[in-house]
């Protein structure tokens, strides 16, 4: 329990941390936000005309007064106005988090749908062939970047079949299920499989450590058929790991995958970050950073939590 | 020496040294200019060629050698990487060890703000670097480097911590030894094993990280080469010219692949607590 209550102590601490460096950084990008919001028009300002500006946006302020006033406005959900959409930052932050949520579940999903499967096979045929070739494709896999797969996929796909994948688009779940689909699969595909190489080497590696477990081979003695050993009694064990490595890859993925949703074009968080920051859209990019700061927070704390409720011999205390 | 018989005695080891070392001979060649043509010559009549004789990887949209462009690229590649893991290596050692050492508030101040940094997504904590200093090689380098610093002060922290208790250190200062000369003496030197494994497999995070700042256009700037920024022009030819694909494509896997069959064949050989079959 003091380890948990620890760690919750620390989270305002740490968050607080995190929205002071988000802001500094901002601040420590050269030029001023009005020549940046305007382009070449802030040319024909008048020097009155640049401070009623500086003043509407409160920068003409000393930098604690600014951080005080949009601290305080986080509060009541007001991460300031983007520039480039004309909309509230939070509101053009929830606009893109749908798609950007349902890519990290569904890529998890395919990385556990391979992984595990693929882990538990090669643990349990322990250094033989078969194990070897599983260890030599998740380890190709774990070296190949995710849009190197992108684009191979592409590729395959518009000269295999003739087909191009749908990009740009993105139509919610709940508008056209079908439809959402045939966008999101390969983005996820691309995701997961990156992701099924790591699920695999950590599952293959925690499975051998249970099976080589007393209770393992009681269960064997007791004459307990091979699969269900293996399924029932081994897995859950084998799998703490497993739930570790998916939560902390499920919080970077929260915070968008700024590559992959490049190459398919996806309006995702990730790639509206990005835009941000070549927008220079100061106020998007400093809630966006700290909206997906957050999150990842959250999903390590929720991580550490589930480790302890799996694995009830894990004393977090003695952390 | 003996390391290197235990590498080469072990499969992984085996073959990711090799590759390592060839890659070594490559970036080499190609920071030093080395290359069968000049990476940004543009050799017009040749647009598109396929790979020949004469260009053994092919050329690009605008007739340049992909063979001499890739061999750049590799050595831009490991240029960012190794400067960027070598500054978040002693940065993080130094960080690790004095926040050991010293323990009580400088060690809770330096590992919240290590919490800071771990809170942001390693891709988002590089991007925000590289808007506040502007794209290129160096600023990779810096944005590389901060990212994987508190996971370096980590590394190295934990162990200290307990090293700092044992009978030897005891000892040492007992016999007046400097605080230095503990630190790197009986400190520094027990950790060279965990550190050697964790800067391999940081050396292929970085690899690939580099990767996908230059694909985004956020890392090396055109026209010098760079793998990523190949595949990202890559994308309009891939039908037409799949050896734009393929070369760079290949290029990246097989050097993270080096660096992280190293890495495991390392962690293996130096640390057999957390051996993993």
């Amino acid at each position: 329990m003091n380890y948990l209550i620890r760690r919750l102590a620390a989270f305002p601490l740490v968050l607080i941390g995190v929205s002071v460096v988000v802001f500094v950084a901002i601040r420590l990008v050269p030029g001023d936000s009005i020549t940046a919001m305007l382009g070449t028009e802030a040319g024909l300002l008048t020097p009155q005309q640049r401070q009623s500006l500086a003043t509407y946006f409160g920068i003409d302020q000393p930098w604690i007064v600014q951080y005080w006033r949009w601290f305080t406005g986080l509060f009541s959900g007001d991460l300031g106005i983007s520039v480039t959409y004309g909309k509230p930052v939070l509101t053009v932050i929830l606009e893109r988090f749908p798609l950007t949520l349902e890519l990290a579940l569904l890529s998890m999903l395919i990385a556990l749908a391979i992984g595990v499967p693929a882990g538990v096979y090669a643990a349990t045929r322990n250094e033989r062939p078969a194990d070897l070739g599983v260890r030599i494709v998740a380890m190709i896999g774990q070296s190949t970047p995710s849009f190197v797969v992108g684009l191979i996929l592409i590729y395959l796909l518009s000269v295999g079949f003739g087909v191009l994948p749908t990009m740009g688009a993105f139509t919610p779940l709940w508008q056209d299920p079908l439809q959402n689909l045939s966008q999101m699969i390969l983005p996820a595909f691309t995701l997961g499989c990156a992701f099924a190489a790591s699920v695999t080497r950590v599952s293959r590696s925690a499975m051998l450590d249970v099976l080589s477990d007393d209770y393992v081979r009681t269960a064997r003695a007791k004459g307990v058929p091979e699969r269900k050993v293996i399924w029932r009694h081994a897995l859950p064990n084998a799998l703490v790991p497993v739930v570790t490595l998916s939560g902390i890859e499920f919080g970077y993925l929260l915070g968008g995958a700024v590559i992959v949703e490049q190459i398919f074009a996806l309006p995702g968080l990730g790639r509206m970050v990005l835009e941000a920051i070549l927008q220079r859209d100061y106020a998007l990019v400093q809630g966006a950073v700290l909206f997906i700061a957050f999150n990842f927070m959250i999903v390590n704390l929720l991580v550490d939590l589930a480790y302890a409720v799996l694995d009830p011999r894990i004393r977090l205390e003695g952390r | 020496m003996r390391i290197l018989k235990s590498i080469f005695a072990h499969p992984s080891g085996r073959i990711g040294g090799a590759i390592v070392l060839v890659y070594l001979v490559i970036a080499l060649c190609g920071a030093f200019g080395l290359t069968p043509h000049d990476p940004l010559m543009q050799y017009r009549i040749d647009r598109l060629h396929g790979p020949s004789a004469s260009y053994w990887m092919g050329t690009d949209l605008f007739g340049r050698d992909v063979l001499s462009r890739l061999m750049q690229g590799v050595g831009q590649s490991f240029t960012v990487a190794f400067f960027s893991v070598a500054s978040a290596t002693i940065v993080g050692t130094v960080l690790g060890l004095t926040a050991a050492w010293y323990g009580k508030r400088w060690d809770t101040v330096l590992m919240r703000l290590m919490d800071v940094l771990l809170a942001f997504p390693a891709i988002l904590l590089a991007l925000l670097v590289v808007t506040i200093v502007g794209p290129g090689t160096w600023t990779s380098v810096a944005a590389i480097g901060i990212v994987y610093t508190p996971i370096f002060t980590r590394v190295v922290r934990g162990p200290a911590l307990s090293l700092k208790t044992r009978d030897f250190v005891d000892a040492a200062r007992t016999f007046g030894s400097s605080r230095t000369y503990i630190l790197t003496r009986h400190l520094l030197l027990n950790l060279v094993a965990p550190l050697t494994v964790q800067v391999t497999l940081a050396l292929a995070w970085a690899l690939l990280t580099e990767a996908g700042l230059s694909f985004l256009g956020l890392g090396t700037q055109p026209p010098a080469a760079s793998l990523g920024l190949m595949l990202s022009d890559s994308r309009n030819l891939m039908e037409q010219a799949p050896w734009l694909l393929a070369f760079p494509a290949l290029a990246i896997m097989l050097s993270i692949l080096g660096f992280n069959l190293l890495g495991d064949a390392l962690r293996d050989i130096l640390d057999p607590k957390t051996r993993r079959a």
